[in-house]
């Protein structure tokens, strides 16, 4: 459904104190060579800090942004010479939404089966179906700026669904809903789903992108740093994850290092360590008996499989936690 | 392409008719300027320059330019307030022509001018306008007008992107554009270098073949170079404005 090889943006500089000279060698650089491989009928995520590229990613792919270099088929049209085409079959919810405040639910998603082509009695009625689906009923003729967050959010939705698309991009759906519209939004991404649309969605949210993902990429400072099913990236942590907090965690690091009880070692903060190790209940005994020995006092050590935040850190060096906004 | 420039046009007509209040303060200030500044002129200038017609002959068809010109110029704000709620990026996505995003507002607009206009012309006329069957082509002039500085409008605010910095550009722009126009008084009556000056802003020609077809006059040099000027600018204006929207995000 999409195809992407070393897809690129770079943005000249804005704003104050930017020199129009050389401006060439300062070109910030958004997406940095992503290669993506979408399959029909997936759910596709994008996980990664505010200012990863994600969004940047998205609007190239919904033809809103002309890319810098690099080449995509979407929906197997060609992203340079039709999109036109691309713009027929895709829906895109941005993480604005795009509404008229002063508008009403019914008569923006009318307008925007209209602008697909639609008459307008086969928009209203294909309308009525959705706003039957999304719960919207009662919202229905109600200004916009007069709804919930959630209610506004499934408005958003349904105006990407009014013509049917067979690819849908979700751009940050969830950001600001309380957790039942979080929930319901869930539900109605893998309806979609079912129904055989493929669902492209960025998300900073490590538990979204592992309950909702078919398959995942995870993206920092515009590259893809690992990309697989939720699972098969956790299981390339290679094990359980350890963390300690401990008085001297340099020292610490030093002594768990040579005596190969981890497969890996990284600082976490100030004042801990997380370790990845085979097994953690069998390994948890040697190592406190380790440190003990060397004089290190341990303030508190817990166990955990591993999470995409461990996958993240990894890749990264940083937690997602930390970045995130 | 008809049926996106339609959809555009009824949805911006709607907007308009939701505080038509802006239709009627824009028509405020021509209204102050009939009633207080034309008997001034009447005084001012003497009858042997005025060819024969009436102060309102010369001075309502220049006042029907200023409102193309500030009815228009500040199109511009409606559009900030949509590509501020991400309106205009949902509407790129969909395949509507971006020619049509433009147009269909455009048209909506010049909706507007000629009921402003309209009421304009008919409030003049009882007051010593001699209205001609010739004062219609001067309502093609206007949209002219019309056209070029709402599509002007709507490509800086897609640049500046802020009601602020749309507004301070505007005063900078248009009280030039509208004191070198001749609107106020024949620029026959200023020195030379004022006129040169003059000579290089479209309003200026507009108004002139504006006064001229007011007269009934339509076969004068003014009216062959206001037309040609104003529907030049009217077609570079629209040409300006659909690139704009077609690399808006760029």
């Amino acid at each position: 459904m999409i195809e992407t090889i070393g897809l690129r943006k770079t943005f000249q500089p804005k704003g104050p104190g930017v020199k129009k000279k050389g401006a060439a060698a300062e070109q910030i650089v958004a997406v940095d060579g992503i290669n993506l491989h979408v399959d029909a009928g997936e759910i596709f995520g994008l996980l990664g800090p505010n200012g990863a590229g994600k969004s940047t990613t998205i609007k190239m792919l919904s033809t809103l942004l002309a890319p810098s270099g690099g080449q995509a088929t979407v929906a197997g049209f060609s992203l340079e010479t039709q999109r036109s085409e691309i713009r027929r079959v895709i829906g895109v919810v941005s993480q604005s939404g795009g509404l008229d405040s002063e508008e009403t639910p019914m008569r923006e998603l009318v307008h925007q089966g209209v602008l697909f082509g639609l008459d307008r009695h086969a928009a209203a009625k294909r309308v009525t179906e959705l706003l039957d689906r999304f719960e919207l009923g009662a919202a229905a003729t109600r200004q916009i700026k007069t709804l919930s967050g959630g209610q506004r959010r499934r408005v958003d939705i349904a105006l990407g669904l009014v013509h049917s698309p067979k690819l849908l991009f979700l751009d940050e759906p969830t950001t600001g809903l309380d957790p039942q519209s979080r929930a319901n939004l869930w539900d109605e991404v893998r309806r979609l789903r079912s129904e055989g649309t493929t669902v492209l969605i960025t998300t900073h949210y490590l538990d979204e992108a592992d309950a909702l993902c078919d398959r995942l990429a995870i993206v920092d400072h515009g590259r893809i740093v690992a990309e697989g099913t939720a699972d098969v990236l956790k299981a390339g942590v290679g094990g359980d994850v350890i963390t300690l907090h401990l008085t001297d965690p340099s020292a610490a690091d030093c002594v768990i290092r040579t005596s190969g009880l981890a497969t890996h070692v990284e600082p976490f903060g100030d004042d801990a360590l997380r370790l990845t190790v085979g097994r953690g209940d069998s390994t948890v005994g040697p190592l406190l008996r380790l440190l003990d020995e060397a004089g290190i006092e341990t303030t508190s050590l817990s166990t955990a499989r591993p999470t995409l935040d461990d996958v993240f850190l990894r890749h990264t060096g940083r937690s997602l936690r930390d970045t995130a906004a | 392409m008809l049926h996106d420039v339609r959809t555009i046009f009824i949805r911006s007509i709607t907007q308009v008719l939701r505080n038509p209040v802006w239709v009627v303060v824009t028509l405020v200030q021509p209204l102050f300027y009939l009633l207080f500044f034309t008997p001034l002129l009447k005084r001012t200038i003497g009858s042997d320059r005025l060819n024969g017609g009436s102060a309102y002959d010369i001075f309502v068809p220049g006042l029907l330019m200023q409102l193309a010109l500030f009815g228009t110029a500040f199109a511009g704000f409606s559009l900030v307030s949509e590509l501020r709620e991400g309106v205009i990026e949902r509407m790129l996505v969909t395949p509507v022509r971006r020619s049509a995003l433009l147009i269909g507002r455009v048209l909506a607009n010049l909706v507007a001018l000629v009921f402003q206009a309209t009421v304009i012309t008919l409030v003049s006329w009882p007051m010593g306008l001699n209205l001609r069957p010739s004062a219609i082509l001067g309502i093609v002039v206007l949209l002219g007008v019309g056209i070029t500085f709402a599509s002007l409008s709507y490509t800086v605010s897609m640049i500046v992107g802020s009601e602020d910095a749309l507004a301070s550009l505007l005063n900078f722009v248009t009280v030039p554009i509208l004191l070198l126009s001749g609107m106020l008084l024949p620029l026959s009556l200023g020195p030379k270098w004022l006129q040169r000056v003059a000579n290089i802003n479209p309003l200026k020609h507009a108004v002139d073949a504006a006064r001229d077809l007011f007269r009934g006059h339509l076969t004068t040099f003014a009216v062959g170079r206001g037309v040609t000027v104003v529907f030049v600018c009217a077609a570079a204006a629209l040409i300006i404005g659909t690139r704009k929207f077609e690399h808006y995000a760029d």
